[in-house]
């Protein structure tokens, strides 16, 4: 059972896309059009306050009912999705244009340069986005930007680590020596070489690290860290709604489930990208 | 083997100074002088200067690095600027709030994402497999804090079932202990058993497809058996490292599961310090927080060794 098992997972990952992996693809589309659309289109302004009733359930003229400012929830979720897409982009953004010419001078460099990197990444790890977040809170004052930067910089040490494990695989090719054989600099192995070949690689750990990014900022905006009030973030929606969870308990569940839809969603696209790109699924088993 | 921990020691000795150098170095880049924040803009000038004393920051930075450094190594921290009380009792006490969370929590999900994860390895074709898998999955898509405050909602507002917060020490009164630790317990324990059942599942799946797996089965061995015996033994080496990981990612999800329901931690301390501007305060919790995983990563690296005897020949 389990050889044919084996089989069938191979084949299957060769022919097309899993179906895990396009409900994933689905859920980001739907939090990537929900921030879009947020551009042009609300029902309500999301800051209005006393748009409608103060906690008015869901209705036909508030979708997902009011808070207790009678502000639209539907309308906070959408303006909430682009928070959460704009702090994803450019905290993944930041990990991987530190991380992966990190990784890469590492993996091409002399043998303690690369040592030094790795334990250098060890150490970083040990600071999580959560905490650097709130300790570039306590230094620079809390806003998205210091919620960004400190999940980008927590995130570094997972591209670097990956970039320099796909750099050392790749420079074992024949190709690579090949490349090296004839003259080619390092800059020119490192982007003719060995980044189409760990692209994929890291396109799987863009979509876990967005995940991971749409997790801090909640929990970062819950506790104050986050995204300064008016702008609606998922996070903060969460800790107004908890504080009148008694009368109002349907309120946390929207942005519950909004986050959850949001770190779903690129989990099982990251999963679906590993099963196309990374080469060591193929060679085990 | 023991140059192998040797070699870890020291990295890790390493690794502990130039995290206290990074935490020290970050929290001094601050604007603004301590014993002004403490006396207020108002004090005259000699009494700015003899909190300065007090305080040790009339002094360069490197001297003052050294004296904090060389009173954590005897669990010193010093000494509050904002609350001038003495800040490791304070660490120590809270400490011990978190370590109950996160160890109990850490054990729950052990106790569900082990035999989880064996049963969607091995009945991954099946319905029941699928379905373990799908509820994991899920289910690491929930933060702590979420799970938390939907927990709060249903058990402790609509049934009443449970306190929706605070925290009773287990000497107090041991029942009302449990009971406090009940819902934190499940928000923490239960998603973090949700992405370790994911791991589980993945290590028992390729264990299963091992030879020595198959020849175990071809000598007569019950599938059941052929995994306890040659299996688990072998899937437990990539399970430990997630184990480590989960470990770090609990004390820091602990930090907004706290705040969710009001429980003294080290998680409180740090946002109570924050909001007070009691930078030496948070500049011990942090220094705690980063310790606590640089060690648990150390201890993972030891533990591997143990349980794979073949890392013991390396080296």
């Amino acid at each position: 059972m389990s050889a044919s098992a084996a089989l069938t997972r191979r084949t299957r990952s060769r022919r097309g896309w899993d179906p895990a992996a396009l409900v994933g693809a689905v859920l980001v589309s739907i939090v990537v059009v929900a921030a879009l659309v947020s551009f042009v289109w609300t029902p309500y302004d999301p800051t209005l306050v006393g748009a409608g009733p103060r906690l008015a359930g869901p209705d036909t003229s508030h979708l997902l009912g009011t808070d207790r400012l009678g502000r639209d929830v539907f309308s906070q979720l959408l303006v909430g999705a682009r928070t959460t897409v704009f702090v994803g982009v450019v905290a993944v953004g930041i990990a991987a244009a530190v991380g992966v010419p990190l990784g890469m001078v590492a993996g091409m460099g002399p043998r303690w340069l690369g040592q030094s990197v790795l334990r250098f990444n060890d150490v970083l790890l040990a600071f999580p986005a959560l905490l650097l977040a709130v300790m570039f809170g306590a230094v620079y004052g809390a806003s998205t930007l210091t919620a960004m930067i400190a999940i980008g910089i927590a995130t570094v040490p997972s591209f670097a680590r990956l970039t320099w494990s796909g750099t050392r695989q790749v420079l074992t090719t024949d190709y690579a020596m090949a490349a090296r054989l004839a003259g080619r600099g390092p800059l020119s192995i490192a982007l003719r070489h060995v980044l189409p070949n760990v692209s994929g690689l890291l396109l799987v750990q863009a979509s876990v690290g967005f995940a991971i990014a749409v997790l801090a900022e909640a929990g970062l905006s819950y506790l104050g860290f986050g995204t300064a009030p008016p702008t609606p973030s998922w996070g903060r929606m969460l800790q107004e709604a908890a504080e009148v969870a008694s009368v109002a308990p349907l309120l946390s569940v929207w942005p519950a489930a909004a986050i959850a839809v949001a770190v779903l969603g690129f989990n099982l696209l990251g999963d679906g990208l590993r099963d196309r790109f990374d080469p060591r699924l193929e060679r085990r088993s | 083997m023991l140059l192998r921990l040797l070699w870890r020691t020291v990295i890790l000795g390493l690794s502990v100074l130039l995290a206290s150098i990074a935490v020290f170095a970050f929290m001094s880049v601050l604007p603004g002088d301590p014993a002004v924040v403490a006396l207020g803009v108002n004090a005259s000038p000699q009494a700015l200067a003899d909190l300065r004393t007090e305080f040790g920051t009339d002094r360069s930075a490197v001297a003052q690095y050294v004296d904090w450094s060389a009173g954590l190594v005897h669990g010193d921290f010093g000494v509050s600027y904002v609350t001038r009380a003495a800040i490791g009792p304070q660490l120590a006490d809270r400490l011990q709030v978190t370590l109950w969370l996160v160890v109990v929590s850490m054990l729950l999900a052990v106790a569900v994402a082990v035999p989880a994860g064996i049963v969607a390895a091995v009945r991954h074709r099946r319905l029941d497999g699928a379905v373990v898998t799908g509820v994991s999955q899920l289910g690491v898509a929930v933060p702590s804090f979420v799970a938390g405050i939907l927990l709060v909602d249903v058990f402790a507002v609509r049934l009443g079932w449970f306190p929706s917060g605070g925290w009773v020490p287990p000497a107090q009164d041991p029942a009302a202990f449990v009971g406090h630790l009940v819902l934190p317990v499940l928000s923490l324990g239960l998603v973090q058993a949700a992405v370790l059942t994911r791991y589980v599942r993945s290590a028992v799946l390729d264990v299963l497809r091992e030879d020595y797996v198959r020849t175990a089965r071809a000598k007569g061995l019950s599938p059941t058996r052929a995994l306890l015996r040659h299996g688990l033994r072998n899937a437990a080496i990539p399970v430990i490292t997630v184990l480590g990981l989960q470990i770090a990612t609990l004390l820091i999800s602990a930090v907004v599961v706290e705040r969710v329901f009001v429980i003294p931690g080290l998680g409180s301390l740090l946002l109570d310090g924050v909001a007070n501007r009691d930078l030496l305060l948070v500049q011990g919790v942090v220094m705690v927080l980063v310790l606590a995983v640089l060690l648990v990563n150390y201890v993972v690296d030891v533990l591997h060794v143990v349980v794979d005897p073949r890392l013991r020949r390396a080296t």
